[in-house]
């Protein structure tokens, strides 16, 4: 898994409450064996016209916020099914993290394997961060995991919680695999108990 | 000290617990299905990792399985190389799988009880939200993802964060007409998609111990649906019986002193939970969504709500969007509402008792001109069970299409889906845009309804189909 660190980026606020699985990767998409190739059908059904034309009105298709890298979106997301393949789509377009007043269990879990960081803040927060990518073009934000931060450009900073094992995971890249294997000796003791 | 179910399954199953690492917990079983797992074990092999318990894990095919005759081969290619897939990876890695062709065939949520693997007090994990089903039987069972899947894979546990425990109780008596699926409905428009989000469910209360073992799945499966890491069902008299005789069942005395077990298992009285909802089961109506997800729904006497009724300005752009999406106008009665489709099946209402309640109402009736309908039998054994029965016979003279078992038009990734803008009466689990099809409508109801709404081509209270 890819380390997060540190990571300076484009805002892009999804103006929706409870997005869930099926709306960021449909289920047509889910057919492929291979973990690669879902980026370009992230949100499909909102991002396409019917002919296959990108729908010019939809959030992602604005050319102000072409190559953003950090998502806003409202409550509850990623509710639904527990595809992996939503974090797969999210971070192969080029998102390195989620901002949301609240994540669905699940879909938080995927995202932290991924090293894709979901970030919760507090409702008022995300409303005016949200608010502040709209008004400013090319309007950024800074992620400091280490410090648990989401910095503004005017040095505001909005500190958020993070489970320490999954930090740890993030900040260097672990393979969990890896990680519980090195106890294969207790569970091997609890399979003979 | 005095603890929950979950808190019990929990402790039993930990490997390792120490109070500054994350808790790796057992795992006794793992089920596996076609769309998830191919990454899964792509990464074993990259990693050249073993899976460590090929006995305990089972796989079949039941997202992407077409429902036509099994006999023609598969027109979509690509779902065949998934299916295809998953049988080599099986057979490489010796794993038990309940292919296409298996008489065992089914939703990976109907066979696992089917067959006696899902037991009381035993961790169940599976690639796949609606696991959730299984904790009917008193097991903590839960969703995971592909990563997840290839961590139980090689090691047969989880690292894993204990949830927050969540009692709802439901007493009183189911009025007529009302079923397991509505209780759940009403339940997630009660908390709200995201009212279970960070805890264990644990429904407690009469009314559902007077449910069967097949309604409290129902139950569980759905959730996922308030965002609950799982559901369960403390075990009684009712499991016990359910589980006699099955194939993977303990059989003799093993049975009996596994019952003993699992007498254990339910919450010690005067155990607390983080948090706790009661509702009257007498107060439940026949639910019917209206919305974009299962917590829009309401009574089937109710009406489409209007957006500007809504308490906060998220909620009212939600409503919105959800009603210009349903084609929905606020204030129409829901009985005025008419479907195109009716789809009957999926892991929430595709076993025999809903096939047998369905079909009660479409006996000597006749599926309305404007509607297509089909059932979708949840298992092989499910289908078998109810061709014995002639429920078939009942549905085809209906109307009704009768098919073969799969996920189907629950999320329609094989050939069974809605066209755009189509309108579906739906016994399955949720009614996110384009889960039945791209553009299509879903309306989530129980079995009954949807059979009533079949022959009248319109919502109809059950209460008051003649
Ligand atoms: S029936 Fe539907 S919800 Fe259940 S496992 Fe299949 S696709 Fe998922």
């Amino acid at each position: 898994m890819d380390a997060f660190k540190e990571h300076v980026g484009r805002v892009v606020p999804l103006d929706r409450i409870n997005v869930d699985t099926d709306q960021i990767i449909p289920k047509q998409f889910l057919k492929r064996i291979e973990r690669t190739g879902f980026g370009e059908f992230l949100f499909y059904d909102w991002r396409y016209l019917e002919n296959g034309d990108p729908n010019p009105e939809f959030v992602l298709n604005l050319p102000r916020y072409a190559g953003a890298s950090i998502l806003i979106a409202g409550v509850n997301f990623g509710c639904g099914s527990s595809r992996e393949h939503a974090p797969w789509a999210l971070q192969q377009y080029g998102f390195k993290a989620i901002l949301a007043p609240s994540f669905a269990d699940i879909f938080r879990n995927n995202c932290y394997k991924n090293g894709i960081l979901p970030i919760a803040l507090p409702a008022d927060v995300i409303t005016s961060l949200s608010q502040e990518a709209r008004d400013t073009e090319g309007y950024q934000l800074m992620i400091d995991l280490e410090q648990q931060s989401v910095i503004c450009a005017d040095g505001t900073a909005h500190n958020f919680e993070i489970g320490d094992f999954e930090k740890y995971c993030l900040l260097n890249g672990l393979d969990e695999i890896g990680w519980t294997l090195q106890y294969e000796a207790d569970i091997a003791v609890y399979e003979n108990r | 000290m005095k603890k929950t179910m979950y808190e019990k399954i929990w402790e039993t199953h930990l490997v390792r617990a120490s109070a500054d690492e994350v808790p790796i917990l057992y795992i006794d079983t793992h089920l596996v299905h076609e769309v998830t797992s191919p990454q899964a074990f792509e990464g074993l092999r990259l990693n050249n990792r073993k899976v460590r318990r090929p006995d305990l894990t089972f796989a079949t095919m039941d997202h992407n399985v077409p429902t036509t005759d099994r006999a023609l081969p598969i027109t979509d290619l690509i779902a065949a190389k998934q299916m295809e897939t998953l049988a080599e990876n099986c057979s490489e890695f010796d794993i038990p799988l309940y292919d296409i062709d298996s008489p065992e065939q089914g939703i990976v949520h109907v066979i696992g009880p089917e067959l006696g693997i899902t037991l009381p007090g035993k961790t169940i994990v599976c690639g796949d939200s609606h696991t959730s089903t299984h904790g009917a039987l008193g097991a903590l069972a839960f969703g995971i993802g592909t990563s997840e899947i290839e961590h139980v894979l090689a090691t047969q546990c989880l690292l894993q964060q204990e949830s927050e425990t969540f009692e709802i109780r439901i007493d009183g008596t189911l009025p007529y007409g009302v079923t397991a699926k509505d209780i759940i409905l009403a339940i997630i428009g009660h908390i709200g998609i995201d009212g279970g989000n960070g805890a264990v469910v644990e429904y407690t209360g009469s009314a559902i111990r007077a449910l069967s073992i097949e309604e409290r799945m129902t139950v569980c499966n759905m959730s996922i649906e308030a965002g609950a890491r799982a559901g369960m069902i403390a075990p009684d008299d009712t499991t016990y019986e359910y589980i006699a005789g099955k194939r993977f069942a303990p059989k003799g005395e093993a049975f009996d002193a596994a019952v003993e077990g699992w007498k254990q298992l339910p919450t010690d009285e005067d155990a607390t939970y983080d948090r706790t909802l009661q509702l009257d089961a007498a107060e439940i109506a026949p639910q019917v969504t209206w919305g974009t997800n299962p917590g829009m729904v309401t009574d089937v006497t109710g009406h489409v709500p209007d957006p500007a009724d809504m308490a906060t300005v998220d909620e009212k752009t939600a409503t919105e969007h959800a009603l210009a999406y349903m084609d929905l106008k606020p204030g129409t009665p829901i009985t005025d509402i008419p479907v195109d489709r009716v789809f009957i099946g999926s892991c929430t209402n595709s076993r025999i008792s809903d096939l047998r309640a369905a079909a009660e109402v479409a006996k000597g009736r006749k599926v309305a001109d404007t509607v297509s309908a089909m059932v979708v039998p949840g298992s092989q054994a499910v289908k078998r069970q109810a061709e014995a029965e002639g429920l078939d016979e009942i549905f085809r003279a209906a109307g009704f299409e009768w098919r073969e078992a799969g996920c189907s038009m629950c999320l329609g990734m094989n050939p069974d889906t809605l066209l755009p803008g189509q309108r579906c009466a739906s016994t399955s689990n949720r009614n996110f845009e384009g889960r039945q099809g791209k553009g299509g409508r879903t309306h989530l109801v129980s079995p009954q309804m949807a059979a009533a709404t079949a022959v009248t081509g319109r919502f109809v209270d059950i209460r008051q189909f003649q």
